[in-house]
């Protein structure tokens, strides 16, 4: 894709943004910032892409390596801790 | 359909999940199917990601299995009261992976550029260098506030052996691979003058994060200044990155400068301004979760990227309005207490202090009572026992909700957490806005641990640190019973005249113990 169609994509995506966390109410901010804490771990594509990518020299592929486990724990982690803390909230809702 | 096109199919529907996920975050009872949405985009993507192609399994598998162990293991054995912590690192360990995808996208484009079988365009080279600033400002400046809000960074006291080793693990670490690397580019046979020079700024930047690291108070002289020369510094080496965009030694160099910025901006704000800092940090881990999104031209990544950091903003801009104060007053200003800070001895003349006798009769027949919890109910833990107060009361018929500070805590909606842990149904928890209107009808208020949240020196003093900040007005209710250890002053440094107001009783305790004694008082009343 051409940077003005990615650049689109990018302005309209903050605008959905927005729109959509305006609506969350105080109560669940924590859960909130947890579980888009955990979305923002799809760093993981990019970093899976390059770390399987054959015919790519070795250093790369070690030092994506590296960032497919840090962003794992990002959205492993955050996935979990945010569906520990919801369910917390729902069980007697 | 080629496989490139269902692949970025895969990734528009990975996108609409990660949106319903935020809009199902909008309920608790559509919350933790909101959550699942988001596993399954999550899922979803990276299938599409490493299906259909051939791929080298080693570093993949490596990084996957070790990363879920940690991660799962991490978000399980966390307490809800460490959850600002909790948050705080992962936050970090996001902007850590964008730095490094940023990076190894670099060296391949490297090898492909000095095999002449492409040439690097200009927005791979803005994406590659953004990435670097904001990806190693995530990652440093939220390690200081995981450090910060764990009580291991910046603080005079004792650590334990556990503190102690991520203390001064994570600096020698940084000292150790910084420093080695620069040095062994700086001394490398044939290197030029500038790769020197280079490797030497990386060496004198990973010494400085080590450095800083190890200093035991939030400010120290010149710290300003050293703030916005780190500030220019990283800018420019970002244009000059920009300029060279293969060049590995100055991409590591941006990133160790960006780190130093990390590391100044972070460690100087106080524990109450948390929330901000945390909120900032996250919406900055999706802009650098987008910007690596534009190094590789990858749509899902620019997409969930720019909804997590305009989750971030609007977070930040709450918690900011909720302290009446301004971003840069946040980043750059100290609160403190100002000249014409009343004496405490003067205003706490008329203090009175009560024991839990008293506050059991004072709760006999009274039929609406209103907890307004603070950090102080987090750090002694005591959400579970507040609720068997609440439930005490209840049983005789008393109506007890919560009244929740948008501030209150170490991150936004920390106490609401605290307080669901111990089920206290949702309903029961009370906006500021929405309690305040009632707050006349209240018969007993009963303060745990906050302290500037509540003080009406924000309504009457405009030349108060805190004037105009919103509070809570409990000053208003019939009673208020305030538990707190002593008369020392909260965050903004300022005497409380509620405590010395006509219709407060100050019981002086440890925020558990003290619930624990109202509680057997109760029971013994009755």
């Amino acid at each position: 894709m051409g940077f003005v169609a990615l650049l689109t994509v990018f302005v309209l995506a903050i605008f959905v943004g927005f729109e959509v966390i305006t609506k969350v109410p105080p109560t669940l901010h924590t859960p909130l910032m947890s579980g888009s804490n955990a979305i923002s771990g799809i760093t993981l594509v990019g970093a899976l892409i390059l770390a399987g990518q054959p015919d790519l020299p070795e250093a790369v592929h070690v030092i994506s390596g590296v960032a497919v486990f840090f962003a794992t724990v990002n959205v492993v982690g955050g996935f979990v801790v945010t569906d520990r803390m919801l369910r917390m909230f729902r069980k007697k809702g | 359909m080629s496989t490139q096109d269902l692949r970025d199919l895969a990734y528009l529907v990975a996108a609409v999940l990660f949106i319903v996920d935020l809009m199902w975050m909008a309920h608790p009872r559509t919350a933790v199917r909101g959550n699942w949405a988001g596993v399954f985009g999550m899922a979803i993507a990276i299938g599409a990601t490493i299906l259909g192609q051939p791929m080298i399994w080693t570093y993949v598998l490596g990084g996957v299995v070790l990363g879920t162990l940690f991660g799962w293991v991490a978000a399980e054995k966390v307490k809800m009261t460490s959850m600002p912590e909790m948050v705080g690192l992962f936050n970090g360990f996001g902007g850590a992976a964008s730095v490094l995808v940023a990076a190894a996208s670099l060296v391949a484009l490297r090898s492909a550029v000095t095999a002449g079988t492409v040439s690097a365009d200009l927005q791979t080279k803005v994406a590659t260098a953004a990435t670097a600033l904001i990806g190693s400002v995530t990652f440093f400046g939220s390690w200081v506030a995981f450090g910060k809000l764990a009580e291991f960074l910046a603080v005079k006291w004792k650590l334990r052996t556990g503190q102690k080793i991520l203390k001064y693990g994570f600096s020698a670490l940084v000292a150790l691979g910084g420093a080695g690397y620069g040095a062994t580019a700086a001394l490398a046979e044939g290197a030029s003058a500038t790769d020197r020079a280079m490797g030497a700024g990386i060496v004198v930047s990973a010494l400085a994060i080590a450095g800083i690291l190890l200093i035991k108070k939030d400010r120290f002289p010149g710290i300003d200044a050293l703030k916005a020369l780190a500030a220019v510094v990283a800018v420019a080496l970002c244009v000059a990155s920009v300029l060279d965009p293969t060049n590995e030694l100055l991409y590591w160099l941006l990133v160790g400068a960006a780190g130093v910025l990390g590391v100044l901006l972070t460690i100087s704000i106080g524990g109450a301004d948390m929330p901000v800092v945390i909120a900032l940090l996250n919406s900055y881990s999706g802009l650098a979760g987008a910007a690596t999104g534009f190094v590789i031209d990858n749509t899902v990544l620019i997409v969930s990227g720019s909804l997590v950091g305009a989750s971030g903003i609007i977070l930040t801009q709450i918690m900011c309005k909720a302290m009446n104060r301004s971003m840069t007053n946040v980043l750059f200003g100290v609160m403190g207490p100002t000249s014409e800070t009343p004496d405490a001895d003067e205003v706490y003349k008329t203090v009175k202090a009560t024991s839990p006798e008293e506050i059991a009769m004072m709760l006999e027949g009274v039929q609406r009572v209103v907890v307004v919890p603070g950090y102080g109910m987090a750090v002694a833990q005591a959400q579970h026992t507040v609720r068997q107060l609440a439930q005490l009361l209840e049983d005789k018929g008393v109506n007890v909700e919560y009244a929740v500070h948008p501030v209150a805590g170490r991150m936004p909606g920390h106490m609401n957490v605290l307080l669901a842990e111990a089920n206290v149904p949702y309903e029961k928890l009370r906006e500021m806005d929405d309690i305040n209107g009632e707050m006349e009808q209240i018969d007993v208020a009963i303060v745990l641990g906050a302290n500037d949240v509540v003080n009406p020196v924000a309504r009457t003093d405009p030349k108060s640190p805190i004037a105009g900040m919103p509070i809570i007005d409990v000053d208003k209710a019939r009673t208020v019973i305030v538990v707190k250890r002593s008369l020392s002053p909260g965050f903004a440094g300022i005497p409380n005249p509620l405590f010395a107001a006509p219709n407060c009783l100050m019981f002086f305790s440890d925020g558990k113990k003290a619930i624990q004694d109202i509680i057997q008082a109760v029971k013994e009343a009755a």
